[in-house]
Parts: structure tokens; C-alpha cells; sequence
């Protein structure tokens, strides 16, 4: 043994990158990847809850599609992973890592709920349902701006500015809460405007669900449609490539990229607004649920490419809602789901390698002349 | 009234999970891997603790061997802690995966694996507890030096903690050494600095990045366990962790990636966290406010370095880029 390691061998595993990227080729491994991290999900749940595997995903596809009810839920959080997607998407393309989409899609929300306390029943309907939205994309716009005109001007670390304003605006809202809380101590603002709903996006059937869809599905075919086919878009993507290239053929990089954060947080306050005014009824602390975080992973897997964004919200939310109703019914924790889908994602990121690089084994005949 | 000698050491105890995760959070980065999946990682640490400890009392049922009931969490929350820098190091470094993605997904399933385990362990286990309280693993944790008492102010600042706020700052002290005075430190800033370059120099960037994730996460994830065990008394309630793994990563930029600087600057970090409670007349309210202090003082510590472009005080030249030998 000692001898062979002292001889100088080709190393084992050899790599290179590809040049050309078959898309078959390419989504052949990602579907592996799933399937591969389903079945170990699979054999996760079974070891702890030990059911088999079919009856799981049975259960979670009841889970998540059982009821008309569930399907709308289901439907509902996947438009807004969707829609939060959607929103970071531009500033990825730019190579700017805005990881800051919690926290304006929660100061969305707070300019959302601002206004129904505050304007609630003193304006008409519609009215008040137009200053809700202006507020919350005004404000998430705002969020979003700060750390792009620093990065901008000084080039500060965007990565870490956006996430410490996420802690920020968590903080803000929190004091927000306590300040209308109802009842005094409860630490909650409870449903706002029940009786007369005001402020509330109209209902479609017992509730706004259709409605949020309908506007989601909107702004994902405006944000493909801009990306790909607007001067904005071919900028966003010059200054992602290189920021020399884009100086040198007199894109204004700064510009493009306020314009271009500007518009990504406007778009996390309006998820933010659907939320508040379509949904929750409410303000929490936690409302975003984490999709701010969710929906950068969403987007960074997919590449850009919407049929694969909306493909992995599905398959994120499906896990969520599945994993909560084996949870619920076997008395375990609603955290369940965070763990199954943590190690999907772990297996798409980690495909990619597989998918960008080429894998040469040291030949067996090498091994003989060494 | 405000007593500094009451306020200190709870200020230390709120510092001393920061200053783990932001040691290790350092390690980590000044190889150039910002790893944002340390919140995760610490709720790993914590949890996997918090097992090794609940079994071990579980069946030992009352005789509580103190020296066991240490070394038993203490292992489990090193154990946890390595496979989760395993994975990231895996992922990012042999994989080549975006670290960005990486750690957040990582934080999710951390932060997912600590809840899930803490609000389910009961059932799993089929014990009969109501709630994980470990408290005679807590005793353990938090026996202080015998003749603390007897030192007034100065015993109560200085000498009244458990072992692990000692091993905390004492790592601090160490990696600083490292880092900044030996060989392997200068190695593995070349790594965060200029990776192409350290290869160049015959530096195995690879095997560097790899240890220095792993020691990192691994000290990390001691600062969860310092929560569980020592400052919430072995009680473990989901979330409670709350946002202290972003304080920590907040805290490696506010202290300019300096473990020696962090030793004060978590306790800063600390003291602002709970410095409402030693303010009079302070509201419910008003202490959301505070909170919010450490993350403004490091947006503005970032603003600023940035501002005045001083090169010792910039992050790490190659943070967030994986490195492929042939792609120069």
C-alpha cells in the first residue's frame, strides 16, 4: 500500500466544465434529483412515523388537494411563493443578491394594515383598497431601494444589507403590533375590520383566494414579458453578465440598479398587500412565513425560467401542506415540513454540479501502467 | 435604578450565544465561505444537545453523573454541528453550489430539524414528561466557581458563569491567534482573499475550506447549546432561539471579521438586546426598538467601511464565490 501511494497517479476523479448543456440532458438529472429526494423524504417520514410510503404521499397529496377548500389554500400559498419568486427574479438576473424579500414583503404588509386601521371605513371601497396597494409598493419599493442605492454609489455588501434590513423590519413591525394590539396584552392585532371588512379584497366565492391567483398569474406573465422582450429587461441581463460590458456600451449600471430593485420591491410590498388585505385579514411578525427566503431559492433554481418557478412553488408548497396534515394527524410538529423540503432543496442544489460539470473516472487501464 | 453589576452579567449571558456563532461564522468566511446557514446550524447544535442530554437522563432517571451529563450534550451538539458543516462544505466546496442558496436552505431545515425534534421528542420517545425541562444537565452546565459568591461585584461580573462562557471567549482569543499570527491563518486568509492565488502558492484550498467550515460550524452550534443548557435553563421551547443566529452573523461584520473584537462586541450585542429591561419606563413597545439596534449599528459599520474603503476592513476579497481551478 505504502509504495503505490508514493508513485504520482492521474488523480481519481477528473473535471471539466460543459461547454454545451443539453436541456434533456439537464432536466433528466433534475427529475432524478426529485425523485431521489422524494424517496428519501419517504424513507424519513417511515422511520418516524412508521407508515408506508405510498400512504404517505397519499396523505399528503390529501393533504394538499383532498378538499375544495385545501386546493385553494394550496393554490393560494403557492401564488405567493410565486409571486415573491417573481419579484427577486429581476435582481438575481442583475447578479444582486437581494436576500431582503421578508422584509418587504412584511413592510408591504405593515403599510397594508397601516391603512385599513388608520383609513378603514372612512373611505369608499375601492378607494381605500388603491391606497392600501400604493402604500404597500411605495414602502416595499422603499425597503428594497436603501441598500440598491448604497450598493449603487459606495458599493456596499448587498447581500448582508438586505438581510440585516430584514431583521429591521421585523423589529419595526413587532413594535408595530404591541402599539395596536387588540386586546391590550395579547401580543396580537387580530383580524382587522371584521365587521365591516373594509379594506378587504373582495370575496370570489367564500373568500379572495381566485382573486390573489388571478392578480399573481397577471404580474408573472408582465414580469416575463418585461424581462425578456423590454430594453429594462436586455439591460438587467447586460449588467448580470458584466458590469464593464454594460458601462462601456453606456448602460448606467447605478441606474439599473436602483431601477431594478426599485421594482423588485415593489412588487414583494404587493405581495405583502395580498397578504394583509387578500388573505391573513391580519399583521404578524411572521406573515411573510418565510418565503422571503423560500421564493430566493425558488428563483435561483429556476433559473430564471418561469414554468420551472411555478413548478418548484408547487412543489414546495405541496410538501408544506402535505407534511402539516401527516404531522397533524400523528401529533408531531408543524416543522416537519421545513425538514422534508430542506432536503429537496438540498438535492436540486446540489444536482446542478452534475448538471454544469463533467465527472472522468481515471481510466482502469491508467491504474495498471501506474 | 439601574445596577451595572446586575446588568453586565446578563448582558454577557445574551452575548455568549453571538460570540459562538460569530467566532465560527468568522472561521468560516475569512476562507471566503459565507456560510448563512449558521442560524441553522446553532438550532442543529442546540437540538441534537438536547437529545444526547434527554436520553441520557431518561434512563439514568435522577443520577445525574454531572461530568456524563456535560460531556453527553456536549458531544451530541459537536456531532450535529460537524455534519451540518459536512453538508455545506460538500455542497458549496465540492459541489461548487451557490452559498447563498446553500446556507439559507440549510437555515430553514436547521431551524426545521430544531423545532420539529424539540416540539415531537416527547411523542417519539414515548416518555410521559410534559415539557423538556433538563434541568440536572443545566446544574451541570451552570456550576460556577465555588467562591464566586464570596468576591462581591467583582465574583458576580466576572467569576459567576458555567464553563462555557470561559470556552467561549477563550475560542475567540484562540481563533484571533490563529487568524491573525500563524501560518495557518495567513492560509487561510490567502483562501478568502485570492484563491487562485493560494492554489498557486501550493495552499490545498479545498482541504482548508473544508476544516475551516467545519471547525466553524462546530463552534457555532456550541452556541446553542450555551442557550439551551446554560441560559434557558435546559428548557427548551420552540423558536425561542428566535433571530440570534442573524445577531451572530451580524455581529461578524459589525466586529470587521475579528473574534477578539467580538468577545465586546457580543456583549454589546447583548446588553442592547436586553437593555429595555434596565431602562425605566420603557413599554412593551419601545423594547422592539431596542432590538432593533444591533442591526442598525451594522448596517451603518457596513455602510461606513464601505464608504471609507479601507482595505483591513473590508470583507473577504473572494466571500461567496466558489473557486474551480480551471475556470482561470
Amino acid at each position: 500500500m505504502k509504495e503505490k501511494s508514493k508513485i504520482k497517479k492521474e488523480p481519481l476523479i477528473k473535471l471539466s466544465r460543459r461547454e454545451d448543456i443539453d436541456r434533456k440532458h439537464s432536466w433528466t438529472f433534475r427529475a432524478l434529483a426529485i425523485v431521489a429526494a422524494l424517496i428519501v423524504d419517504g424513507i424519513i417520514i417511515m422511520v418516524i412515523v412508521h407508515m408506508n410510503p405510498f400512504d404517505i404521499y397519499g396523505t399528503m397529496f390529501a393533504g394538499a388537494f383532498g378538499t375544495s377548500r385545501k386546493v385553494w389554500i394550496t393554490l393560494k400559498e403557492l401564488s405567493l411563493l410565486l409571486l415573491i419568486s417573481i419579484a427577486l427574479t429581476p435582481a438575481y438576473k442583475m447578479k444582486f443578491w437581494n436576500l431582503g424579500g421578508e422584509g418587504q414583503v412584511l413592510m408591504g404588509a405593515w403599510a397594508t394594515a397601516l391603512c385599513m386601521l388608520y383609513l378603514g371605513n372612512t373611505l369608499p371601497g375601492p378607494l381605500l383598497l388603491l391606497v392600501m396597494f400604493l402604500a404597500a409598493v411605495v414602502v416595499g419599493a422603499i425597503w428594497a431601494m436603501i441598500p440598491a442605492v448604497f450598493k449603487a454609489k459606495w458599493g456596499t455588501n448587498e447581500t448582508l444589507f438586505t438581510l440585516m434590513m430584514n431583521y429591521v423590519a421585523i423589529q419595526l413591525v413587532a413594535y408595530f403590533i404591541i402599539k395596536w394590539e387588540v386586546p391590550k396584552g395579547s401580543g396580537h392585532v387580530g383580524i382587522i375590520n371584521q365587521a365591516t371588512q373594509s379594506g378587504w379584497l373582495p370575496y370570489i366565492g367564500t373568500n379572495s383566494y381566485p382573486l390573489i391567483v388571478g392578480l399573481v398569474v397577471l404580474v408573472t406573465i408582465g414580469m416575463h414579458v418585461y424581462l425578456k422582450y423590454s430594453k429594462h429587461g436586455y439591460e438587467i441581463s447586460v449588467v448580470g453578465e458584466s458590469q464593464r460590458t454594460a458601462t462601456y456600451v453606456g448602460i448606467s449600471v447605478d441606474k439599473v440598479i436602483i431601477r431594478t430593485l426599485i421594482l423588485s420591491g415593489a412588487i414583494c410590498g404587493f405581495a405583502g398587500w395580498l397578504m394583509v388585505s387578500g388573505s391573513d385579514h391580519t399583521i404578524t411578525t411572521t406573515i411573510a412565513g418565510g418565503m422571503g427566503f423560500t421564493g430566493i431559492m425558488v428563483s435561483w433554481l429556476a433559473q430564471f425560467n418561469v414554468i420551472v418557478m411555478i413548478l418548484c412553488s408547487l412543489l414546495i408548497v405541496f410538501m408544506g401542506q402535505g407534511a402539516s396534515e401527516i404531522a397533524t394527524s400523528f401529533g408531531l410538529n408543524e416543522a416537519f415540513g421545513d425538514i422534508l423540503t430542506g432536503i429537496i432543496i438540498f438535492f436540486i442544489i446540489g444536482v446542478e454540479f452534475f448538471i454544469n460539470y463533467k465527472v472522468h473516472t481515471r481510466k482502469s487501464s491508467g491504474k495498471e501502467e501506474a | 435604578m439601574f445596577s451595572l453589576v446586575a446588568f453586565i452579567p446578563r448582558a454577557i449571558l445574551q452575548g455568549m450565544p453571538l460570540l459562538f456563532g460569530c467566532t465560527g461564522e468568522t472561521i468560516s468566511e475569512k476562507v471566503g465561505s459565507l456560510n448563512l446557514g449558521i442560524p441553522g446550524v446553532m438550532y442543529v447544535g442546540a437540538i441534537c444537545g438536547v437529545i444526547g442530554a434527554f436520553i441520557y437522563e431518561q434512563s439514568c432517571g435522577g443520577n445525574v453523573v454531572p461530568i456524563v451529563a456535560i460531556l453527553i450534550p456536549f458531544l451530541a451538539c459537536l456531532a450535529g454541528s460537524l455534519l451540518m458543516g459536512l453538508l455545506f462544505a460538500f455542497l458549496t466546496v465540492t459541489l461548487r453550489a451557490n452559498q447563498n442558496v446553500t446556507g439559507l436552505a440549510m437555515t430553514t431545515f436547521g431551524i426545521g430539524f430544531g423545532n420539529f425534534f424539540g416540539g415531537s421528542l416527547m411523542k417519539l420517545t414515548g416518555s410521559a414528561v410534559p415539557s423538556i425541562a433538563l434541568s440536572a444537565t443545566s446544574r451541570s452546565f451552570r456550576t460556577s466557581l465555588p467562591f464566586a459568591d464570596d468576591c462581591g461585584a467583582f465574583g458576580k461580573i466576572f467569576l459567576s458563569y458555567g464553563f462555557m462562557t470561559y470556552l467561549a471567549v477563550a475560542i475567540a482569543i484562540v481563533t484571533a491567534f490563529i487568524l491573525t499570527r500563524t501560518r495557518i491563518g495567513l492560509q487561510l486568509r490567502a483562501i478568502g482573499e485570492n484563491p487562485a492565488t493560494a492554489d498557486a502558492a501550493g495552499i490545498d484550498v479545498n482541504k482548508y475550506k473544508y476544516f475551516a467550515i467545519c471547525i466553524g460550524c462546530m463552534i457555532a452550534g456550541l452556541g446553542g447549546l450555551f442557550y439551551v443548557m446554560d441560559y434557558a435553563n435546559g428548557v427548551w421551547s420552540n423558536d425561542a432561539f428566535g433571530d440570534r443566529g442573524w445577531l451572530a452573523i451580524a455581529l461578524v461584520i459589525f466586529t470587521l471579521w475579528k473574534p477578539n473584537i467580538a468577545i465586546f462586541g457580543s456583549i454589546l450585542f447583548g446588553g442592547l438586546y436586553i437593555l429595555n429591561l434596565f431602562i425605566p419606563g420603557a413599554g412593551m413597545a419601545t423594547k422592539e426598538l431596542y432590538k432593533m439596534l444591533p442591526y442598525l449599528v451594522t448596517i451603518i459599520v457596513l455602510i461606513i467601511t464601505s464608504m471609507r474603503r479601507k482595505r483591513e476592513h473590508q470583507p473577504p476579497e473572494a466571500l461567496g464565490l466558489p473557486y474551480f481551478r480551471e475556470d482561470r
